[in-house]
């Protein structure tokens, strides 16, 4: 006899609903996990000394857990893709969404979502073999001895001087992989994420708005940035966001080519030692819960303290913008 | 010079959507300080041949226009015609009102700012004069600063006409002004458009054939893309020429 249709209902709803509730318990699981294992290095080491320690020498006798070098480095790698990134990743969009002919959009749309979604081991080895020795072999060279020659040649009060000798001591590439580099491949993999989720806020900016910008004699420019981006500046604000998020978790482009050494980098071709390329790289190493072991998780709980802070953050942007455009309050 | 009472002369107008003639062969004069009313079933061409008198239609790539519009003797579809000029001179009010998600402030000072005006008394007093002009003023002159999207439906499209008036058109398009709109605001939308047309030009295309009768001097019968019957809004309503009119204003079809 067949079931009562009430019954086959209510078995759909609950092999539904335990399956989403698992991946839920799941990953509350593996953060309770990444605590409960950070905790000990925390509580061992003392907070400020972790947090703030400069010296990051885990396998050394007495070893050293100062995150601060690693925290540092994952910070300059942000902000100088962040420079990069979101600027071009915005324009990117801009153009897609209001400017480009429709063909053209047809064609760039689909391949700029297809580059997000571009492999990032084949990113960090491109710039492990590619950029890295351009710019430490052919760049560096003309910045940093033709360069200053050329000023030097033109005899005038401080750009012969001053600025020459800056530019002979602080254009030098060393190495080619340093966080310059790790920017450079992290715009590559940050730029598609926050164009495509940017040009979807921008597309959905309703159609009569900018029929009022046209209406009022409002040329295309001045309706894309009177209009078009101040409606939809929560739409941008998740898709910078998120682009940054991405950067920070990002792995194996700052793994491969950031350099990888737990210093604080002061300058833009230092190389630095990001928080993933540190876990990925000592993770293997470290004996089963040993000290060394404990602080690479108290590494990863403040990557993710990081990430949890910026879905956060995008998430009120976005409702703070929604309640303005529904006319709650402004 | 004989001073030409029209402000806008259409000759000979097609417009195309891809291969669908969606206005045809239409030759009308729009009389300067008046109301014409162009009524017509749905997907007549009425809002089509609206659009197309300050080139919004310019926005859909997939249109073209063939004959001539003449706006104040300007051949507004010549090459050499400043678009952004053309819709600052003649403004355009939609079926739903479309205020900005920002402030009435800001909303009616935006036509103002892209006219590179920035200083804030003058702003003031722009923005002050399109709302009064508007009849809005009294009921927003303490909330100037809150959103325009949290405003009745009535009063978000009289924010929208003030809007347009702050650009000191001479013409205003009204693209079925009242029909996302209650009796009440109708009726307050049809006063305002009255007083309004002591000192521009209105062009209203509408569904509702006792709005265009009430509010309108001339009224213009479109039917499938054509002109069928233009004339004083009397005549028209009262004695139709044309077969299809009268059937179109008593009720037999629409």
């Amino acid at each position: 006899m067949a079931l009562k249709w009430q019954t086959r209902e209510k078995a759909v709803e609950i092999i539904v609903t335990s399956v989403g509730f698992l991946s839920v318990i799941v990953l509350l699981l593996i953060g309770f996990f990444l605590f409960k294992e950070a905790f000990y290095i925390f509580y061992k080491a003392g907070v400020l000394k972790v947090l703030f320690g400069t010296a990051w020498y885990p396998t050394y006798e007495p070893p050293s857990f100062g995150m601060f070098p690693l925290i540092m480095g994952t910070v300059a790698v942000t902000v100088l893709t962040a420079i990069m990134a979101i600027p071009l990743g915005l324009a990117t969009a801009v153009y897609i969404a209001e400017i480009a002919h429709y063909k053209v959009k047809e064609i760039l749309k689909p391949l700029v979502e297809m580059l997000a979604s571009f492999p990032s081991v084949v990113l960090g080895f491109f710039g492990m073999v590619v950029i890295a020795p351009i710019l430490s072999s052919w760049l560096s060279p003309i910045i940093s001895e033709r360069l200053p020659e050329l000023l030097r040649s033109t005899n005038l009060p401080f750009v012969s001087t001053t600025l020459a000798d800056m530019c002979y001591d602080k254009l030098f590439i060393a190495s080619g992989l340093n966080i310059s580099t790790a920017a450079l491949m992290l715009s590559v993999r940050a730029i598609p994420i926050i164009s495509s989720i940017a040009e979807d806020a921008l597309t959905a900016v309703p159609r009569t708005y900018r029929e009022a910008s046209y209406s009022l004699g409002a040329s295309k420019w001045e309706t894309i940035w009177r209009v078009v981006i101040p409606s939809s500046v929560s739409g941008l604000s998740v898709a910078v966001i998120l682009g940054i998020g991405t950067i920070i978790g990002e792995t194996m482009i700052v793994l491969m080519v950031a350099g990888g050494a737990a210093v604080i980098p002061l300058w833009i071709f230092d190389p630095a030692r990001p928080m993933p390329s540190a876990i990925a790289a000592e993770m293997a190493e470290a004996p089963y819960q040993s000290l060394h072991y404990h602080a690479l998780f108290g590494v990863g709980a403040i990557l993710f303290l990081i990430t949890f802070l910026l879905s956060l953050i995008s998430d009120f942007v976005s409702r703070k913008y929604r309640a303005i455009r529904i006319g709650e309050k402004i | 010079m004989v001073e030409n009472k029209n402000i806008f002369e259409i000759r000979d107008f097609n417009i195309y959507y891809v291969d669908f003639k969606a206005v045809s062969n239409i030759t009308l004069d729009i009389e300067a300080y008046r109301i014409t009313a162009i009524i017509g079933p749905s997907g007549c061409g009425k809002s089509t041949l609206l659009r197309s008198l300050n080139r919004m239609n310019d926005l859909i790539t997939t249109s073209r226009v063939e004959g001539k519009v003449f706006f104040k003797g300007i051949d507004i579809y010549h090459r050499d015609t400043d678009v952004i000029e053309l819709r600052k001179r003649v403004g355009m009010v939609f079926q739903k009102p479309n205020p900005f998600p920002s402030s009435v402030y800001e909303n009616v000072a935006y036509g103002p700012r892209i006219r590179g005006i920035n200083k804030k008394s003058l702003l003031d007093e722009i923005v002050e004069n399109a709302l009064i002009r508007a009849d809005l003023w009294k009921e927003v002159k303490d909330k100037v600063h809150e959103s325009g999207m949290s405003l009745s439906g009535g009063q978000m499209q009289r924010l929208c006409i003030a809007r347009s008036l702050a650009q000191e058109p001479e013409v205003l398009l009204f693209d079925e002004p009242t029909s996302a709109l209650d009796p009440i605001s109708t009726a307050n939308i049809e006063n305002l458009l009255q007083e309004l047309q002591k000192t521009i030009t209105i062009v209203i295309v509408t569904h509702n054939m006792q709005q265009a009768a009430r509010i309108s001097n001339y009224t213009a019968f479109m039917y499938l893309g054509e002109l069928i019957e233009f004339g004083d809004t009397d005549t028209i309503f009262v004695n139709p020429h044309h077969k299809l009119t009268e059937e179109y204003i008593t009720g037999r079809f629409g």
